[in-house]
């Protein structure tokens, strides 16, 4: 494909008339001022991130009097005073532990279901399979205070139930794997596991599970980002400051720290670097997963 | 030995049986408990009333859910329109063949799509702070306002600023779906248009643009289910000035469980679904006609 673009690219340069030197001179200009765009709307996307690291650096009345560019020494004064009322890291200990067990049902129930799609044939299978993919068009906050009312009777409020269970129930994670399961698990490898005597479980762990690896992995980036940002649901269930995940908690600086700009800036960086830091990690299997979603979209 | 039959297929049934259960008690019967709720009066104190439609009649009167409907629309609408224009143009220069270092804008531009939107609404409303914000600063260091600009303050500058956050947050992402849709288009094609001789700009505006449409299209169709939807980031940025950024989820949150009128809030969120119904068939019906037309 590479070679064919070139090719095209080759044939339009030789159909233009104009004198060489000409054409190179505005070549070069139109190149010169795509790559200016281009690093300007990444100056744009990073900017916001270096002031906060910057700003979050500082004392309160050098944040209230000039523009700060550069690091400054007051990181761990406002760091002390937002942990003293804020327990920051218990948040994010929070956060980890439901991000993990949620992603970790998520991945294996989607999987299970996927397969169940894929493999086997019942009655009803198709329309079941309709029905999954019909509760991905339901708006998520329209069942909100059933739900609320729901957990209140099952004394589940102010725990972890109805932030974790509901991971069980993925829609867009079923769909995916028994794309996955279709086009990657050979039905033969089902059939000699049968003649060996494995159970049907015994199938799926052993020999499915393995083989969809590469598929869990785009999956469970996706489950954990969209997890870990999870707000509105832990906001409304959790009444204890304790036991609240870093989202809710960090939407609690804004209201209790009105005027303490240094400690409210630390609290969003503590929010962001391990973001940033699981990012430059995976940015490559986050970006071609984006781009294979897109395509079956 | 039953398990030993030859026909293993109820085991898929078995397999896809934990996500029907779990959506039928987490799902299901909330949304219909809901709508049982819609038709009560209930404050999470005492126990449901039987009111009939009273709950919708009042929202039918209510003004500040047209205005929360208003909102929620302008700023989706000044959102979506630049942040597509820009993730269109992005999307075709690094679909160019010379640009060096597409991983490394590609992720650049992702990058905030994957950041809290809570956070970033602490973020944006710390930087637009009139007074210790950094972006008066900037303004201001450039020259080219002389005293700050009270942004939250204005009903307009406020809806901008949210529109601002939520199109900083998307465009990456909407960039990385048209390079895969500019992907997909067939290099024969580009290979005969450079055959006819054609220009780069006739290229891209009779062949890229025509055949990305239904890319596009899609997009914007499924930018509107969530910009009807917006909740944490305008949130963090407050209502504004006269209630000028209260969205239709805001004003969900604040009624059911500011206010504890719970089942006014059921009332709401069932509108707020026919809204999002009535959207999703208007934009879908647009698309089939644009079908039809090629």
């Amino acid at each position: 494909m590479k070679a064919d673009t070139s090719l095209a690219a080759k044939s339009i340069s030789l159909s233009d008339s104009k004198p060489r030197k000409e054409r190179n001179m505005k070549k070069l200009l139109v190149k010169f001022s795509v790559y200016i765009f281009l690093i300007l709307v990444a100056f744009t996307c990073l900017l916001p991130f270096y002031s906060m690291m910057v700003t979050s650096s500082h004392t309160n009345s050098e944040i209230a009097r000039k523009l700060l560019l550069l690091p400054g020494t007051e990181f761990m004064n406002n760091y002390n005073r937002l942990i003293d009322t804020v327990p920051i890291w218990r948040g994010f200990a929070n956060s980890l532990f439901i991000t993990i067990t949620s992603t970790a049902l998520n991945l294996y129930f989607s999987a299970l279901a996927g397969y169940g799609f894929s493999k086997y044939n019942y009655k009803g299978k198709n329309i079941l399979f309709l029905a999954v993919l019909g509760t991905m068009m339901i708006p998520g906050q329209l069942g909100i205070i059933g739900f609320f009312k729901l957990m209140d009777s099952f004394h589940m409020l102010n725990t972890y139930w109805p932030i974790i269970l509901p991971s069980i129930s993925n829609a867009f994670g079923i769909f995916f794997m028994k794309q996955m399961c279709d086009s990657s698990i050979p039905t033969e490898i089902l059939e000699s596991g049968r003649i060996d005597g494995c159970g049907e479980l015994k199938i799926f762990h052993r020999l499915v599970l393995p083989l969809l690896m590469p598929a869990v992995a785009t999956l469970g980036i996706f489950s954990f980002i969209g997890k870990w940002n999870d707000f509105l649901t832990p906001m409304i269930i959790l009444f204890d400051n304790e036991l609240q995940p870093l989202p809710v908690m960090i939407a609690s600086v804004k209201s209790q720290f009105s005027t303490d700009f240094g400690a409210m800036y630390v609290g969003i960086v503590i929010s962001v670097i391990p973001v940033l830091i699981f990012f430059s990690i995976v940015s490559k299997k986050i970006i071609s997963g984006v781009t294979a979603g897109a395509l079956k979209g | 030995m039953k398990n030993s039959s030859i026909n293993k297929s109820q085991y898929g049934f078995y397999f896809v049986l934990p996500f029907f259960v779990t959506f039928l008690v987490f799902g299901l019967t909330p949304i219909i408990y809901s709508l049982y709720l819609s038709f009560t009066k209930w404050d999470g104190f005492s126990d449901p009333t039987f009111v009939g439609l009273a709950n919708y009649a009042r929202l039918l009167h209510d003004t500040f859910f047209y205005k929360a409907i208003g909102n929620t629309l302008i700023i989706w609408v000044l959102s979506i329109v630049p942040q597509l224009v820009l993730a269109l143009a992005l999307a075709m220069i690094l679909n160019e063949k010379f640009i060096r270092g597409k991983h490394f804008f590609r992720a650049v531009y992702y990058f905030p799509h994957i950041v809290t939107p809570v956070t970033l609404g602490v973020l944006f409303s710390l930087m637009f702070d009139w007074q210790t914000g950094s972006v008066n600063k900037f303004l201001m260091g450039l020259g080219i306002i002389d005293d700050p600009v009270n942004w939250l303050n204005s009903p307009w500058l406020s809806r901008i600023i949210v529109a601002l956050v939520i199109m900083w947050q998307y465009f990456g992402f909407n960039m990385l779906v048209f390079i895969a849709g500019l992907q997909s288009i067939s290099p024969e094609l580009y290979e005969a248009a450079a055959v006819d001789g054609a220009t780069r700009w006739k290229v891209a505006t009779k062949i890229t643009l025509p055949l990305l449409k239904p890319v596009l299209l899609f997009t914007f169709i499924t930018s509107i289910i969530g910009g009807l939807q917006l909740f944490d980031a305008p949130l963090m940025l407050g209502n504004g000035p006269d209630n000028s950024t209260l969205t239709m989820v805001m004003y969900l949150y604040q009624t059911a469980f500011k206010n504890f009128d719970y089942s006014y809030g059921a009332a709401i969120a069932y509108a707020i679904f026919i809204i999002i119904l009535i959207f999703s068939v208007i934009s879908m019906k647009f698309s089939k006609m644009n079908k039809v037309e090629q």
